[in-house]
């Protein structure tokens, strides 16, 4: 069953002073518990195509159905409470609140779903300590290393129990060990919670983990293979 | 809400110098507009005591009419109006002071002098005045006592002291002939000159046979305990007495020109605060300015994450008027000794400069003025700063309306 379904999408940038044609009629569908990989070189548009399946930006020609909503029809606030509902994000930068504890990153995404205070911290509990940072509940992004922050943000990806996580060059900043443990933590929760996840990159050390690279050049799909893992 | 209020508390120390710099700003700006504002306030309030205090009261009840003409036939039935004023329950309201009071011509062998002749109970004037201790010579008049207390000025201008005599003739009431000899009983000492050259006091029943006017008052002043209660006594007594029989008239109606220059001066000191607070607002806009500039990127990620812009931009706002609270708290906490210690130790400009003191003797204020401990100068400033810190919210609110994540994010 597809979660994601993206037809025909075009997206030109500077459309009224040089345009620059990011994406050139993309189709792409993905299915629950995926672990796919979107790779290609700088400016090829993996980032852009993640963007515009996040919500985050518009396509200027094409659909985007995910989870059988249509974003199109989604006006910008829907859009905000679609995105918080269904979709987790990983940032390359890992973007944590600097001013909250690792705890409180992960509950805030509940917090902007009002779920309940004691759900809330239960499940931000288990979800650090699925990420192995048990021990660090209460410290600020600052007392954090990279790969460290890294996993509070895969945990507050996870949070709002999205029906997808996408998770744009996540192992940019990260060392060769920290991207190894991000890597198995996010397989296991992919085979054991089926949680579909989509990257985009250039790293190899991801492309080798997942199970379906599709390749991108010049705003095209120029291929889509499973591998075996 | 409760995390939203915490997030936008930690959110102002991410960059502690710039938000006490900040605030530092706000805590000067309150300090010193609630310590003006105070000091304002208790010298009017000392002035305004002192110019009712001296003779026209906080507020006066006349035949309607009365204050137009001036006239002695516009006067008050005594009895009636005692009857009516007995009725009504005034909180705050110490005593009724009757009066009659006209114009006559003192003469005293070749010299003379247009007098305002008060006939007023001297007791009761003295409970408003403190008459009792502006006298120089003599003792205040007992009742129906028949003599006269002339004002220093005009004791002088007559030439005449205790135990000589004064002629007083003028038209009475229904224009009857009025024309009497008194002894002087006592001299009494104005600051103010307009008061000293023109003042003799009777006795009330003396004054009504002088002027062939038994029974009748030109007006009844209200001794009261301060101004604060001034309005609602007014407002009381004009709800229960017949509009068109009487009025009731506050020192503000009376003395336009005192209520001219008191506005006139708050006007001035608004103009200074309103300079001050300019200041202050382009000081946080400065703040606010580089805090959303450095944030955009945050911004764009808490949108992408799902947190709806109206509660982006609730938690900015709270971040603003945190700043600004936290400076107007402590310019308040830090102004309220000051203010106490001013209520209680009032700046005596005599031992500043005593020509300005001399000045302010000359119309009759005393030159002694005190700081007012009003609650609502402390809550006008936390209002004021409430109101620059949320119309300063509006470039936030307006940058994150319009913020595309994406974009925000690239920046």
């Amino acid at each position: 069953m597809s979660i994601i379904s993206v037809k025909n999408i075009h997206k030109i940038y500077n459309e009224k002073t040089v345009p620059v044609h990011a994406l050139q009629g993309v189709d792409l569908e993905i299915e629950v518990g995926e672990f796919t990989a979107i790779v290609g070189p700088s400016g090829s548009g993996k980032t852009t195509l993640l963007n515009i399946i996040g919500g985050l930006d518009r396509p200027n020609q094409g659909k985007v159905r995910l989870a059988d909503t249509g974003l199109e029809d989604l006006n910008d606030n829907q859009l905000i409470d679609f995105r918080k509902n269904n979709i987790g994000f990983i940032f390359q930068a890992y973007n944590l609140i600097p001013v909250l504890t690792a705890q409180e990153n992960v509950e805030f995404v509940m917090l902007l779903q009002n779920r309940p205070k004691d759900e809330m911290e239960k499940r931000a509990v288990d979800l650090l300590k699925s990420v192995g940072l048990e021990d660090k509940l209460n410290q600020r992004p600052s007392q954090l290393s990279g790969g460290q922050q890294q996993r509070v943000a895969v945990a507050r990806a996870l949070a709002s129990k999205p029906k997808f996580v996408l998770a744009d060059e996540p192992t940019a900043n990260l060392d060769s060990k920290s991207t190894a443990d991000l890597l198995d933590i996010m397989a296991r929760l992919n085979k054991e919670e089926n949680i579909t996840f989509v990257f985009s990159t250039h790293d190899s050390r991801v492309i080798e983990r997942a199970r379906r690279v599709v390749n991108m050049i010049d705003g095209k799909i120029e291929s889509d293979e499973q591998q075996a893992v | 809400m409760k995390k939203i209020l915490n997030l936008a508390w930690r959110n102002i120390w991410r960059n502690k110098r710039r938000t006490l710099i900040t605030a530092a700003s706000v805590f000067f700006a309150v300090l010193f507009s609630s310590s003006m504002k105070s000091l304002q306030k208790g010298a009017w309030n000392e002035m305004i005591k002192n110019v009712t205090s001296l003779h026209i009261g906080y507020a006066q009840i006349h035949a309607k009419g009365f204050w137009e003409e001036r006239s002695i036939n516009t006067s008050l039935e005594e009895s009636l109006i005692k009857e009516q004023l007995e009725e009504i329950q005034t909180e705050g309201l110490i005593d009724y002071l009757p009066r009659i009071e006209s114009f006559a011509l003192a003469s005293s062998g070749e010299k003379s002098s247009a007098v305002l002749v008060v006939g007023a109970d001297l007791e009761k004037e003295h409970k408003l005045g403190q008459l009792e201790n502006r006298m120089v010579e003599g003792s205040l008049l007992s009742s129906n006592e028949h003599g006269v207390i002339l004002a220093e000025g005009l004791a002088k201008k007559l030439n005449l002291g205790l135990q000589d005599s004064l002629i007083l003739s003028s038209i009475g009431y229904h224009a009857s002939s009025a024309i009497d000899l008194y002894p002087i009983k006592g001299i009494v000492s104005f600051n103010n000159p307009e008061l000293n050259k023109q003042f003799c006091y009777l006795d009330i029943k003396t004054a009504q046979t002088f002027y062939g006017a038994e029974g009748m008052l030109t007006g009844i002043v209200l001794n009261v305990e301060n101004n604060n209660v001034l309005e609602s006594i007014v407002t009381n007594l004009r709800s229960k007495l017949d509009s068109e029989k009487y009025d009731v008239m506050d020192w503000m109606e009376m003395m336009p020109d005192l209520m001219q220059a008191k506005n006139l001066d708050a006007a001035g000191s608004l103009l200074v605060l309103g300079i001050l607070y300019i200041i202050i607002t382009f000081g946080i806009f400065g703040t606010l300015l580089m805090m959303t500039r450095e944030r955009q990127y945050e911004f764009g990620v808490l949108t992408a994450i799902g947190m709806k812009k109206q509660l982006l931009a609730f938690s900015v706002w709270l971040e603003i008027l945190f700043m600004g609270f936290v400076g107007a708290i402590a310019g308040i906490v830090g102004s309220i000794p000051i203010v106490q210690y001013f209520v209680s130790n009032p700046i005596d400009m005599t031992k500043f400069s005593q020509d300005a003191a001399n000045t302010y003797e000359k119309f009759g204020f005393h030159p002694v003025f005190p700081m007012s401990f009003d609650i609502n100068i402390f809550i006008g400033q936390a209002l004021i700063v409430f109101l620059i810190c949320t119309v300063l919210a509006i470039y936030p609110i307006l940058v994150i309306r319009s913020l595309k994540p994406i974009q925000a994010m690239r920046k």
